[in-house]
């Protein structure tokens, strides 16, 4: 077992102080080693060398730098799965700039949302340079107000490639403390927050993390989750890269269609650790066919380790049971609780220890916010630990009063580390709501026990879906633009689902017109605009949509749609679903 | 029977996918660029076919440029029937 040899990270990458010190100290230590390797739908695998990756992100770094752009100054990266996307972030990196990943326009979302969500993403974080394809310029030229901060649109066609990579040198003046990069949630909402974090930060967060791991030479990781997640850009790219361990990289895009091509990747590269979300773990066990299995030998996985959404006991059975018959192995199941603004990892669990499941009674939960055993005749859930937190990070569990709570008490799980968030990019009055005492307020609802933490729900009324977060506001305003709706008079929340591992997305609305019946096929029609509008406008697909009469919608005593009441009222009146 | 094949079709989506069952879906609707099926549901529908229909749609082609429509998807199917 690994759990004998030292961590690779501190040790073998020296104590380089930036980023992109680390970077040339790897390639100059191993410059042949293959760190990356790109998977495609229909090409051949991409193995890419830490001299190719240094070469080719200089490449992006001299042409920041011809086009004027200054060390300190954020560059936008809008393109997809590929190589272009990881030199791009190191060139950026490279040349002392800020690079922030955003998502790239799906088949689903309308090209004028998007457009509008890449304007506010501009006002807000100011940058001075976006890098895309050639095919996307006119689509981000549109998106560019005439005041606008951006000074140059770099296009991927534009890159030269010096032959010699041999002086190449970053930089200089640039500090730990120095901001290395931005990470943003989706959504209207997301975008406003940008986590801005520090050299210095990073380092903490991957030393600890690499720690809690048992990181070794031996490990290979193997990924397919988005780089503009903090999950897909910590675990799935920056660990591995940084700490000489190879990456194996699929496309998000590809393995939703495809997601035995994972499991594959796993067998022939001998994978080992993979993060994944709750909702995978179902989709994997439902939606593989046998023929796709074929061959496939899952016994070099350690761990695949659950993070980024309500995670459930069933769908780690589910999982281990379609997926042992393949070599995989119990002791593989993991968990861990993380977040943008730690970096990543707060917790880790089923590294040193299977995780361990905590039997609470559901009413002890709900009503008195104890996670206490369960009475004779009380409903049980089989809460999952999230680990112990790491060992740079300390967990606390606060009353509303941010006074500490005793252990099995419910509460708000406050954090403490050296990998905090710089703070939230140009939203000073965001970071300080954010955090108490020196505290980051998470806004999740957990427990601790036993020095392990669980993580129960969350005080925000945030939906996650598929590890995505959605904000509830942004779907409301979308389905508020109905012809039909009363206006304002709508709630989106999200309710688990127990076959699919996620939540699924519910809009309730309240119709305009008083004599219209929600079953009426015009009402239907309705309901098909708030989907269409939702779907292209947030790329959130909904799961159902319940047309109301006037008044059906509860609201807080100030007058707003009061979430998590009308939640709570739309479950107690769906017949098909149960806690 | 293009049409039987395009009922079957409008039937599983409408009950099984968005699992509104009194949810008409017409051939020539959009249903993938839509998002009234979204990308966690296509290997369900893929996997549908190869039962039902004993025809393989492979992944790749799981994208609006092959269909986008029943009645593309229907002439897809009874092409490789």
């Amino acid at each position: 077992m690994p759990a004998q040899i030292e961590p690779t990270f501190p040790t073998q990458a020296g104590q380089a102080a930036t980023v992109a010190q680390r970077l040339l100290d790897l390639a100059k230590q191993a410059p042949e080693k293959v760190i990356l390797r790109l998977l495609f739908n229909q090409a051949p695998d991409q193995p890419i060398t830490y001299a190719e990756l240094l070469q080719r992100s200089n490449g992006y770094a001299q042409a920041l730098a011809g086009a004027g752009i200054q060390p300190g100054e954020v560059v936008i990266l809008i393109l997809q799965h590929g190589a272009d996307l990881a030199y791009a972030f190191f060139g950026a990196i490279l040349h002392g700039a800020i690079p922030s990943i955003m998502p790239f326009l799906t088949e689903k979302l309308s090209p004028e949302q998007y457009r509008r969500s890449l304007a506010a993403l501009f006002e807000i974080c100011a940058p001075a340079a976006v890098i895309t394809y050639p095919e996307f310029e006119s689509e981000v030229r549109q998106a560019i107000s005439p005041h606008a901060s951006i000074r140059t649109l770099l296009l991927s066609s534009q890159i030269a490639w010096p032959a010699e990579a041999a002086e190449i040198t970053p930089t200089k003046g640039i500090q730990p403390a120095d901001i290395v990069l931005l990470q943003h949630s989706s959504g209207t909402t997301g975008l406003q927050k940008g986590v801005a974090l520090s050299h210095q930060a990073v380092f903490n967060q991957l030393e600890s993390y690499s720690r809690a791991l048992h990181l070794a030479p031996a490990d290979v990781i193997v990924s397919w989750l988005p780089l503009y997640h903090d999950m897909g850009l910590i675990a799935g790219f920056l660990l591995p890269i940084l700490s000489s361990i190879p990456l194996v990289l699929l496309s998000p895009f590809d393995w939703v269609r495809a997601p035995y091509r994972m499991l594959q990747a796993i067998s022939q590269y001998q994978g080992t650790l993979a993060w994944l979300p709750n909702f995978a773990y179902n989709f994997c066990a439902q939606k593989i066919r046998p023929r796709d299995l074929e061959g496939v030998d899952l016994s070099s996985w350690r761990a695949v380790i659950n993070c980024s959404e309500p995670m459930y006991y069933r769908s780690h059975q589910l999982f281990l049971e379609r997926f042992a018959p393949y070599g995989f192995r119990a002791s593989a199941l993991a968990t861990c609780y993380a977040m943008a603004e730690n970096v990543f990892a707060v917790t880790q669990g089923g590294i040193d220890a299977p995780v361990t499941i905590d039997p609470v009674s559901q009413r002890g939960l709900l009503i008195d916010r104890l996670a206490r055993p369960p009475q004779p005749g009380e409903d049980v859930i089989s809460m999952l630990s999230v680990g112990r937190p790491i060992d740079n990070t300390r967990v606390r569990i606060l009353d509303e009063h941010h006074h500490d709570l005793a252990e099995r008490s419910l509460g708000e799980i406050a954090l403490h580390s050296d990998c905090m968030l710089t703070g939230y990019y140009k939203r000073p009055d965001l970071t300080k709501k954010a955090f108490a005492g020196g505290w980051y307020l998470t806004g999740d609802l957990g427990y601790m026990a036993d020095g392990e933490v669980y993580v129960t729900g969350r005080k925000k009324d945030l939906i996650i879906v598929g590890g995505k977060n959605v904000y509830p506001q942004d779907l409301e305003g979308l389905a508020s633009e109905v012809a039909g709706i009363h206006p304002g008079r709508v709630a989106a929340f999200g309710v688990p689902n127990p076959d699919t591992g996620t939540e699924d997305v519910v809009i309730a609305a309240e119709l305009e017109d008083q004599n219209l019946d929600p079953e009426d096929p015009a009402a239907q029609a309705i309901a098909d605009e708030i989907r269409q509008r939702v779907t292209r406008g947030s790329d959130v697909v909904l799961r159902y949509v319940k047309l109301v009469r006037r008044g059906w919608l509860l609201k807080t005593s100030s007058g707003k749609v009061a979430r998590s009441a009308n939640r709570e009222k739309y479950l107690s009146e769906s017949d098909n679903f149960s806690l | 029977m293009n049409n039987e094949t395009i009922q079957v079709l409008a039937a599983h989506i409408a009950t099984h996918i968005i699992k509104q069952p009194k949810r008409v879906i017409t051939p020539d609707e959009k249903i993938l660029s839509s998002g009234l099926i979204d990308s966690f549901s296509l290997v369900d529908l893929s996997i549908f076919i190869e039962e039902h229909f004993g025809v393989r749609i492979a992944d790749t082609e799981l994208n609006p440029e092959t269909f986008d429509t029943l009645a593309q998807l229907a002439g897809l199917i009874t092409q490789r029937q």
